[in-house]
C-alpha cells in the first residue's frame, strides 16, 4: 500500500450533511471491474439524466481540477459498506478526507486503502469548506506525522489519529502480512476457544 | 466484585486476540458471511497465494445479483452481475466455503439466512461484507460490516484489527399499541437520535418494548441500526432467543446445546454496568411510521404532515430539507395520509421474514392491490413456509406479484428497480436518493403500513383499516 506522509494539494467542499455512499458511487455501477468504476463518481449529482454535466456541481467545477483533498460536512459517506465509496474517490485523485464525522465503515475501509479520514471539530470545517468556497481552487495541507491541517488562510489544526493506524498509513503496512506475523496468538486463540465453546 | 460489564463488553473480550496496549484490538471472528457482492474478496485473497484460513466458520448465498423472476443463472441478464453470481458458486468451490447456491432452498438474503439457519448465535463475532450485518446483533451477537479489504483480510486471518467502539443503550419502555410493529419502533429511534446519532457507538436496545419483541422483530431493529450510523446493534439473548434457535439446523444440539446455553446465561448485561450514553423512548407513544424525505431520520407519523423546512432548527437543515423535498415532490404540510404511491415492495433484509409475510398477508387479505406490488420473501425457507401457509394465494388474488428471495428492489443492484419519479412504498431500510433507481422516490414503512398502501394507492394508517375489516 501506498504510503501516506504530508499532502499538500487542492481542496473541495461538499456542503452537504449525511452524504451516503450510494451517492458516491450508485449501485448499478457496482458490478462493473474497478477500472470501468472511475466515471461513476458522485455520478448522478454530476449528472443531469440525459448525461449532460450540472455545470454547478462542485465537482464538475474547473477551479477545483486536480482536487485530492475534499471537506464534506457531518456523517460523510453513511450507508452502505460498499469500499468502491473509496477507491472510486482514489481513482479520481483523492487522498485525505476531512469531515466533523464520517460514516464508521467508510473510516475504516479508508485506512485499507492509504487514504486518510480526518475529523475535525465541524466549527473548524465549516471555516475550511468557507474558505475553499472563497477561494475557489486553493490549498490545504495535511501531514500526518505531524497531525496537522493546513487551511488556504495558514490557520492550522491538530487532529487525533489513532496510533496504529497511523503507523500503519506512514509506513504503507500491508495489514493482511502484519495479521499473518500473528500466527501463534490466532492459533493459541483458536486452540483456547475450541476447549471453552466447542459448540462454535 | 467485578465491575459490572455491558454484554458487549462481554462478547469483545472473549474475542481479543492481541491487544498492542494502544487502543487497538486483534478481534477474533466466529462467523463470516458471504455473498455475491465477495468477488473482490476473493480475488485479493487468489492475488497473494492465501487460502480461507478457517472456510467452516464461513457461509455464503448470492443475494445482491440475482435475479428474483426465476432462480437460476440464465434468468440474469446482465453479463457482469452473472459473472458475479457464477463467481461466489466458483470461489466457494476452491476454497472448501459452504454455499447455498441458487438451486438451494435455503438460499437467500444473508441475514435472513444465517439466523433462520441458527449460525448466528449469542456471544459470537459475526461479520459479512455488507452494512446490515447489525442484523445478527439480535440474538446477542456482535455483528458489523465490514468493506471488501476487510473481508480479504478475514478470510485470511479470521481477525479484524479494531478499536472499541463506544457503547450506547437505547431503552424502549412500555406496551406499543396496537399496529405498532418492530420497523415502526427503529424508525421512531432513528428520528429521535438522528442518521448519525449512533456513530462510534455500539447500541444495545433494552426495555420491555424489546424484550416484548419476537427474534424476527429484533432483527428488525438491530437491522436498521447502521441507518442511525451505528456499526453494530444488539439485544440480549433471553428466553425467547433460545426457543427461537432450538432445534435449527446449525445450532447446538444434545450436550452442546446446554453448554452453549450455560455460557449463553452469562451474557445479559450486569447490573450497574455504564453505557457512555443513555437512551430512553417512551414506547406506548410510538404509532405507525413512515419516512418523507431521503434519510432515514425523516421520519414522522402517519397522522403527521411532511414537515416545513422554514421550521427546521439551522439553516444547514434547512437547505437539506428543502433539497429532499425537491427529490421527493413533496410540498410542506401536505397530510402524508393525502399521498398516492405508484408501487410497493415488501422485502429485503429488514422486513422479508415469515413474520413480516404474515402481517403484509392480514392487511392483504380480501382486498385488491390498487398498484403494482412485489413481495420478496428473505429466502427460499421464508417463502416455502408462506406457500405451506397459503399467503402467496393470498398475494397473488390481491395482484401481488410473489417473487424468489434476494435483495431485489431494496438495492437495486440486480437491476430491480423503479422508474424515475415513481414513488414506492418500501419496507427496506434506505430511502436515499437513488437507491431504488434514479430519481426513484422511496419511502420506509412496516410490512403491514406498504401492504395497506398497495390496497388503498396511497399512504395509509393501517390502524384504520384493519378496524374496517376486510
Amino acid at each position: 500500500m501506498e504510503a501516506f506522509t504530508t499532502l499538500t494539494a487542492v481542496a473541495v467542499p461538499i456542503d452537504l450533511a449525511n452524504v451516503d455512499t450510494d451517492q458516491i458511487i450508485p449501485a448499478r455501477f457496482l458490478g462493473r471491474p474497478r477500472d470501468q468504476q472511475r466515471g461513476a463518481m458522485f455520478h448522478d449529482l454530476r449528472h443531469a439524466p440525459d448525461g449532460t454535466p450540472h455545470a454547478g456541481f462542485v465537482l464538475n467545477r474547473p477551479e477545483y481540477a486536480g482536487a485530492r483533498i475534499l471537506v464534506a460536512d457531518r456523517n460523510f459517506a453513511c450507508g452502505s459498506s460498499r469500499e468502491n465509496a473509496v477507491t472510486v474517490m482514489v481513482d479520481n485523485g483523492f487522498r485525505a478526507f476531512i469531515a466533523p464525522s464520517f460514516g464508521d465503515i467508510f473510516f475504516s475501509n479508508c485506512f485499507q486503502n492509504g487514504v486518510l479520514p480526518i475529523r475535525l471539530p465541524a466549527a473548524r470545517v465549516d471555516a475550511l469548506r468557507a474558505a475553499l468556497r472563497a477561494s475557489p481552487g486553493a490549498t490545504i495541507t495535511v501531514d500526518l506525522a505531524a497531525q496537522t491541517v493546513t487551511g488556504p488562510d495558514g490557520t492550522r489544526d491538530g487532529f487525533d489519529i489513532d496510533p496504529f493506524r497511523k503507523d500503519c498509513l506512514l509506513r504503507g503496512v500491508d495489514e493482511i502480512s502484519l495479521t499473518l506475523g500473528y500466527e501463534n496468538e490466532i492459533a493459541r486463540f483458536e486452540a483456547r476457544r475450541r476447549i471453552e465453546a466447542p459448540w462454535l | 466484585m467485578d465491575t459490572p460489564r455491558t454484554l458487549f463488553d462481554k462478547i469483545w473480550h472473549a474475542h481479543v486476540v492481541v491487544d498492542r496496549g494502544d487502543g487497538h484490538h486483534l478481534l477474533y471472528v466466529d462467523r463470516h458471511l458471504l455473498h455475491d457482492g465477495s468477488a473482490a474478496g476473493f480475488a485479493r485473497l487468489r492475488e497473494r497465494g492465501l487460502k480461507v484460513r478457517r472456510p467452516d466458520l464461513a457461509l455464503a448465498t448470492p443475494d445482491h445479483y440475482n435475479s428474483t423472476a426465476r432462480r437460476d443463472l440464465d434468468a440474469i441478464a446482465d453479463p457482469q452481475h452473472r459473472r458475479l453470481v457464477e463467481a461466489i458458486r466458483n470461489n466457494t468451490r476452491d476454497h472448501g466455503v459452504r454455499l447455498f447456491y441458487l438451486d438451494d432452498a435455503r438460499q437467500g438474503i444473508a441475514h435472513v439466512v444465517s439466523p433462520e439457519q441458527g449460525l448466528t448465535q449469542p456471544g459470537v463475532t459475526l461479520v459479512c461484507g455488507d452494512s446490515h450485518t447489525a442484523t445478527h446483533g439480535a440474538v446477542g451477537a456482535l455483528a458489523f460490516g465490514i468493506g471488501s479489504s476487510e473481508v480479504a483480510h478475514v478470510m485470511a486471518t479470521q481477525c479484524l484489527w479494531q478499536r472499541k467502539p463506544k457503547a450506547m443503550r437505547i431503552t424502549l419502555d412500555g406496551t406499543p399499541g396496537p399496529g405498532v410493529t418492530a420497523k415502526d419502533l427503529v424508525l421512531a429511534i432513528i428520528a429521535h437520535i438522528g442518521a448519525a446519532g449512533g456513530v462510534g457507538h455500539v447500541i444495545e436496545y433494552a426495555g420491555s418494548a424489546i424484550r416484548g419483541l419476537s427474534v424476527e422483530g429484533r432483527l428488525t431493529v438491530c437491522n436498521m441500526t447502521i441507518e442511525a450510523g451505528a456499526r453494530a446493534g444488539m439485544v440480549a439473548p433471553d428466553d425467547t432467543t433460545y426457543a427461537y434457535l432450538h432445534g435449527r439446523p446449525l445450532a447446538p444440539e444434545g450436550a452442546a446445546w446446554e453448554r452453549a446455553l450455560a455460557a449463553w446465561r452469562t451474557l445479559p448485561t450486569d447490573d450497574g454496568a455504564r453505557f457512555d450514553r443513555e437512551v430512553s423512548i417512551d414506547a406506548t407513544r410510538i404509532v405507525p411510521m413512515v419516512t418523507w424525505g431521503t434519510s432515514p431520520e425523516d421520519a414522522i407519523a402517519i397522522d403527521g404532515r411532511v414537515p416545513d423546512p422554514a421550521e427546521a432548527r439551522d439553516a444547514a437543515k434547512r437547505d437539506a430539507m428543502r433539497v429532499s423535498l425537491e427529490y421527493m415532490g413533496l410540498t410542506p404540510g401536505t397530510r402524508i395520509e393525502e399521498v398516492p404511491v405508484d408501487r410497493v415492495f415488501i422485502g429485503s433484509c429488514t422486513n422479508s421474514r415469515i413474520e413480516d409475510l404474515r402481517a403484509a398477508a392480514d392487511v392483504v387479505r380480501g382486498r385488491t392491490a390498487r398498484v403494482p406490488a412485489w413481495v420478496v420473501p428473505g429466502s427460499g425457507l421464508v417463502k416455502r413456509q408462506a406457500e405451506a401457509e397459503g399467503l402467496d394465494r393470498v398475494f397473488r388474488a390481491a395482484g401481488f406479484e410473489w417473487r424468489e428471495p434476494g435483495c431485489s428492489m431494496c438495492v437495486g443492484m440486480n437491476g430491480d428497480t423503479g422508474a424515475p419519479g415513481q414513488r414506492i412504498a418500501s419496507t427496506s431500510n434506505r430511502n436515499f436518493m437513488g437507491r431504488q433507481g434514479r430519481g426513484v422516490r422511496t419511502h420506509l414503512l412496516s410490512p403491514a403500513m406498504a401492504a395497506a398502501a398497495a390496497v388503498t394507492g396511497r399512504f395509509t394508517d393501517v390502524r384504520r383499516l384493519a378496524s374496517q375489516g376486510a
